[in-house]
């Protein structure tokens, strides 16, 4: 390239009046911004642990508290009653991922728990076996329809969707119960819920399974990594070839599934089926995702913020509990962290957009 | 047509050849018998204002439009893309403007999205990321278009505008294997960013691939085609190498110095109420999104 070229096209050497002339928006070089790089990078490291030291912090807390926190009846409690939350936020995550909500799990666990006690208590109960099967599918089914109207039926908006499932799916479970709660589980769910194997109790067990499994899917295999695409950009997803539309129903698909393993949880650990059980719980679950870690704007996080999350809830809970607060406490207190934790996964993006520019700066 | 569309010296043999390409949208014609010519690791440029057809041309090219008449031809035989997917299964990979890259990915995670190496074969789509094998080809791709060191494994939102449209060029010339096309790469990016990304496209005539630049941006054709043509209301309306000297007339060309309302309004959008015997204008046909 001629000089007289590089005059036309660069004739401002300056960095700020570069910056500024391509309209870009880059912050104007200066040492001061350069220099905080060295306070953001900690800070963000801060952000991403934050959870981690939420949990930590309030055990040790609870420990000092309360000489019950730590024994063992009562960290086996804690497992029992963090489970069905972990079971669903598993779920949620995948969906979280690709940028969308599913609202209905709490219906689900509920239309599970009535149409399991329904089978067990009529004549062609057959095996606990199958029972457990038909709740867990009655997820994957509502789960399915969720996926498909969002993906199908044009209605690219999965929090009207799924609320609208949320309201079909209660009231099915009412009507099909008569609003009545059923006491007819099979043995084979009441010991899921209640057993336990070793010093573990079963529905821990199955928690950290599906976790793993969780693991797996979204960070080993070229699905999951689709799923962190799509959330991650989902116009350049459909550009590059990847099945956009099958990828978001899968995730409503496994959403389902986890809502209709917890519903068997739940109906194992109270021994009945009842239509108005999990009401919120679908809050519960996107709180669990929310606070530990994934963004609620997509393609970030992973199952172990997850797991985080849910015994972040599951402490306060229980903690709230040991130490005789009313339980009214924990709603708002997990409501003041959902909003506290999408404002700071907000503040890290804004971190992460200064290091991005500064980073330009650096290299230029 | 005034395009002579005589392939300049040394590149000889045309890889991507295209006549009398025609293309309307209802009463809009957006393309008017374009023929362009592409020789063997060639970087051309297509010119034009808003509207011009510019948009249409590399649809058709990349299979997303298909062409009422006219024909396409690839290494001297004649090809029908129906699909992007038959452009690609063809050698040919488009970059489009803004929708590159995945800021929640890595650059390597970028580089192969949607084509990833997994095993085993039978898990198809649930196989498991062979994370190692792509991280060494990524590394070989870096090397061959030399492009700088980029952190491969953190997530590329954390890197400059430059970087990650490198990233997203890199990843259109690897899969091509003959014609690159790239629409507006530097549209998004600031100067100092779009050194970066000039630069490399630069160097992909080193790498074997031959490039279709779409450009607003004068100044950056000039420093990287070795020809450019203009397009006005779906027709070639001339040729020139893009220098200094040829400055004037390429933005005279652009802009159609003929049309003097043209001139005033600069974007030839709003022609007087008066003109209505004029043939249709095509200056804003629908499904052009310049």
């Amino acid at each position: 390239m001629s000089s007289s070229v590089r005059e036309r096209l660069f004739p401002m050497r300056d960095p700020v009046t570069e910056s500024s002339a391509a309209g870009h928006l880059e912050p104007a070089y200066d040492e001061s911004a350069v220099r905080a790089a060295w306070l953001l990078r900690p800070a963000l490291f801060l952000l991403r642990l934050g959870p981690l030291l939420v949990l930590l912090a309030l055990c040790v807390a609870l420990s000092f508290a309360s000489p019950y926190f730590l024994t063992e009846r009562n960290v086996t409690n804690l497992g029992f009653q963090t489970s069905i939350v972990a079971v669903l936020a598993l779920g949620q995550l995948l969906v979280i991922l690709t940028r969308g909500i599913d609202l209905s799990v709490g219906s689900v666990v509920a239309l599970a728990g009535v149409t399991g006690a329904m089978l067990a208590g009529s004549d062609w109960y057959g095996s606990g076996g199958a029972v457990l099967a038909i709740m867990i599918l009655i997820g994957g089914g509502v789960g399915l329809c969720n996926g498909l109207v969002i993906v199908k039926g044009r209605v690219l908006n999965p929090f009207i969707v799924t609320l609208g499932a949320l309201s079909i799916v209660r009231g099915v479970a009412l009507l099909i119960s008569d609003a009545q709660t059923l006491t007819s589980i099979p043995n084979l769910i009441l010991n899921a819920g209640t057993s336990k194997v070793g010093p573990l109790p079963v529905p821990t067990v199955l928690v950290l399974s599906l976790a793993v499994l969780t693991w797996l899917l979204t960070a080993r295999t070229q699905w999951g990594r689709w799923i962190y695409a799509i959330g991650g950009n989902p116009e350049a997803a459909r550009r590059v070839g990847i099945p956009v539309d099958r990828v978001l129903i899968s995730v409503y698909v496994l959403s389902g599934l986890s809502a209709g393993i917890a519903g068997m949880l739940v109906a194992g650990r109270t021994g009945a089926g009842s239509p108005i059980e999990g009401a919120g719980l679908e809050l519960d679950a996107i709180t669990a995702v929310v606070i530990g870690g994934v963004s609620f704007f997509g393609g970030r996080g992973n199952v172990w913020n997850v797991l985080v999350g849910a015994l972040i809830i599951g402490v306060i809970g229980n903690g709230l509990n040991l130490l005789d607060v009313t339980p009214f406490w924990r709603q708002v207190a997990i409501g003041a962290l959902v909003v506290i934790s999408i404002e700071l996964d907000l503040v890290r993006g804004m971190i992460e957009n200064r290091l991005r520019s500064i980073q330009a700066l650096q290299r230029a | 047509m005034t395009a002579a569309a005589a392939p300049s010296a040394g590149h000889t043999r045309p890889i991507l050849e295209v006549r009398g390409a025609t293309k309307s949208f209802g009463p809009v014609m957006a393309l008017r018998s374009v023929d362009l010519e592409l020789g063997e690791r060639e970087i051309v440029a297509v010119l034009g204002d808003n509207g011009a057809g510019k948009s249409t041309l590399i649809k058709a090219l990349s299979g997303v439009h298909r062409l009422d008449a006219g024909e396409i031809y690839l290494d001297g035989e004649q090809v029908t893309l129906r699909s992007p997917k038959d452009a690609r299964a063809l050698g040919i990979e488009t970059l489009y403007q803004d929708l590159a890259v995945f800021d929640n990915l890595s650059a390597v995670a970028n580089f192969f999205i949607g084509q990833e190496l997994t095993r085993p074969p039978q898990l198809r789509r649930l196989g498991f990321l062979r994370e190692r094998a792509m991280a060494r080809e990524w590394q070989h791709h870096r090397e061959r278009l030399k492009v700088g060191i980029i952190d491969s494994n953190a997530a590329i939102g954390l890197m400059s505008g430059g970087q990650r449209q490198a990233v997203a060029v890199m990843r259109t010339v690897a899969f091509a294997s003959r014609v690159v096309i790239l629409d507006e790469p530097t549209a998004a990016l600031g100067l100092r960013e779009s050194r970066q990304v000039i630069d490399l496209v630069r160097r992909l005539p080193d790498a074997g691939v031959s490039v279709i630049v779409v450009s607003h941006n004068l100044e950056h054709v000039m420093e990287i085609a070795d020809r450019a043509i203009v397009l006005r209301q779906g027709r070639v309306v001339g040729e020139a190498a893009p220098t200094p000297e040829n400055h004037e007339r390429l933005v005279a060309l652009i802009v159609g110095a003929a049309h003097t309302q043209a001139m005033a309004t600069s974007t030839g959008r709003e022609e007087p109420r008066t003109r209505e015997v004029q043939p249709p204008q095509p200056s804003n046909p629908k499904g052009e999104e310049d």
